[in-house]
């Protein structure tokens, strides 16, 4: 910690970028290009720093919002062994909201700071989550193709540029892969099972398919971040390349599943070995981001509510802490990350 | 199982993050324990999901909603405690529960510190979370009585289990962590004449209909369907 904030106040003394010595530029630049990893006390762009942040806080709080459509179930699980993992699910996507915030404190933020963005609706998180889980088999559809679909956009994160993100998508990506496992089984058991079971694993896939498919972003020509990421290898690949990489795995996982995607323009393209399909509904994409899909005032109220239901409780920890802490500092610590040295511009 | 219920329905709403994974992670425990009880007398998915509130045996503590975090911390000490301390007493038996109790006296371990954790920065943090801790001690005092009546199969000698010296074991316990944390357990009895062994003879509280009505809903919605 001591040394980053050590980092962050040369930056600091040294101003704009425009002033920084031109040899540190060629070395980050040189770092990424022989695919070389870049830590926290490497020097970096503060356009570098400030898009993995937005990046890293938006991965983080999509981990943290997308516990409640799948814990909206929790307690209605059919069985004990579906509560059981679907609870042990949820615990593994806090588990990942940790890392990814720890990952993106290496910046020199902090989570309490990232939250706060979120709470006040400046920071974003998957617009997937905006849609409600309303039939158990939502929590197999989710597992399928939501975690499918950010296996398949995550999966090259793990060769992203800068090191702490990177490793915490290795760890990430591992739990990921058995969820998705977990959630296919699920709807393997629907289908297979009563004509009623079918019928809702049906309906859910109908439901999550193309919002799932809005998950790889806006298509090439329109996503204003990726030229730049890739160019830093943050992004490996382009969103239309992931999401047609997703549709070639989804089609015969379908059919094993014995279920249909709701797209008749689906078809094998033998001329360019792989699937077409139909047109996504860019403008729904474009409403739910706003906040006008069907669970984005749900979602981040019910955030909101924990968070501030819950500042008495953190109140007491800290000041528990306080009344404990061991005597020889007498010299208090300064609070970590509290002033950021690169303020991250927002998208929202 | 209801006690794991009751902390699943945390998820999504803890007071932070770290919460999220704690109280999930205890919830999963006691679900693992759960079923390996369960299934020690049947199929467990029917004497989850099938029984009706009458024939639910649980301690009405562990039925009892959430309220807020010191209530549930409040619960799941009384129950921790109660647990671990009898846990280890099967664990050291020789009756058909000592395998289980030996596995997961660890895992009630774990729960009990973290209990008690909470319980010492809740009741020594802040004026408001030391009046939250008490309400929470004080509201849920009158369901302890009915821990330390015998339960039926662990009434012999060769269970391991002293159901009068478990219940002085429990409150010497109990009360050094709360007086630890500056605050006092209710004076009077544990129990009131409804409470005392009601959950074990299949009497509840209300809210616990409807936490079963959400629990068997869908279960009970496809008859015969497997998952």
């Amino acid at each position: 910690m001591a040394a980053v904030t050590a980092d962050q106040t040369t930056q600091k003394t040294l101003g704009t970028e425009d002033a920084v010595d031109a040899d540190r530029v060629a070395a980050f630049d040189a770092a990424v290009a022989a695919d070389e990893r870049i830590e926290p006390r490497d020097w970096m762009p503060d356009a570098y720093r400030a898009t993995l942040v937005r990046q890293m806080a938006q991965h983080a709080h999509s981990e943290i919002i997308g516990m409640q459509p799948e814990a909206n179930w929790i307690t209605r699980a059919p069985s004990l062994r579906r509560k059981a993992i679907l609870m042990a699910k949820v615990q593994d996507e806090a588990g990942h909201g940790l890392y990814l915030y720890s990952a993106a404190e290496t910046l020199g933020t902090s989570r309490e700071e990232l939250l706060d963005k979120l709470h006040a609706g400046r920071q974003r998180y998957s617009s997937i989550f905006n849609y409600p889980t309303l039939t158990w088999a939502d929590v197999g559809a989710i597992g399928w193709l939501v975690d499918g679909a950010a296996i398949t956009n995550q999966v090259p994160l793990c060769r992203c540029s800068y090191g702490p993100y990177a490793r915490a998508m290795v760890r990430i990506c591992k739990e990921e892969s058995f969820h998705q496992r977990q959630g296919y089984e699920l709807l393997l058991a629907l289908s297979r099972g009563t004509e009623a079971q079918h019928a809702m694993a049906q309906d859910a896939v109908n439901r999550w398919w193309w919002p799932s498919l809005m998950m790889f972003g806006p298509p090439d020509d329109a996503s204003s971040h990726s030229e730049q990421s890739m160019a830093w290898k943050i992004k490996r690949h382009s969103n239309d390349e992931l999401r047609r990489r997703f549709v070639d795995i989804c089609v015969p996982q379908a059919e094993a599943l014995g279920l249909e995607l709701p797209d008749p323009d689906i078809r094998w393209n033998e001329e360019l070995g792989r699937h077409d399909f139909g047109a996504i509904d860019w403008a729904e994409f474009q409403a739910v981001l706003k906040g006008n899909g069907p669970c984005n005032e749900q979602r981040i109220t019910q955030r909101r509510t924990a968070h501030e239901e819950g500042a008495w409780v953190r109140d007491a920890a800290a000041a528990y802490a306080a009344k404990h802490a061991p005597a020889q500092s007498s010299t208090p610590a300064p609070a970590p990350n509290s002033a950021p040295a690169h303020p991250v511009e927002e998208t929202a | 199982m209801v006690l794991s219920h009751r902390l699943g329905e945390w998820a999504g709403h803890a007071p932070v993050l770290e919460e999220e994974v704690a109280l999930a992670n205890i919830a999963l425990d006691l679900l693992g324990q759960a079923r390996v009880l369960l299934s020690l007398v049947g199929d467990e998915d029917e004497l989850a999901y099938l029984r009706e509130e009458r024939a639910f045996r649980n301690l009405q503590l562990v039925e009892q909603p959430n309220g807020d975090f010191a209530h549930t911390i409040a619960r799941q000490l009384y129950f921790s405690v109660y647990q671990h301390l009898l846990y280890e007493r099967l664990a050291a038996g020789d009756g058909e529960l000592t395998g289980l109790a030996a596995k997961a006296v660890k895992e009630v371990a774990y729960h009990r510190d973290h209990a008690e954790q909470w319980v010492l920065r809740l009741g020594d943090g802040t004026e408001e979370s030391r009046d939250r801790m008490r309400s929470g001690l004080d509201a849920l005092w009158r369901f302890t009585g009915e821990m330390f009546q015998p339960v039926e199969g662990l009434d012999s000698p060769e269970s391991g289990v002293d159901w009068g010296a478990l219940r002085s074991s429990w409150l010497a316990a109990v009360t050094d962590v709360v007086e630890r944390a500056g605050l006092n357990l209710p004076a009077g009895p544990q129990s009131g004449g409804w409470a005392a062994g009601a959950g074990r003879q299949g009497l509840h509280t209300e809210p616990f209909g409807r936490m079963i009505a959400e629990m068997q809903h869908l279960h009970r919605s496809h008859p015969g369907a497997s998952w």
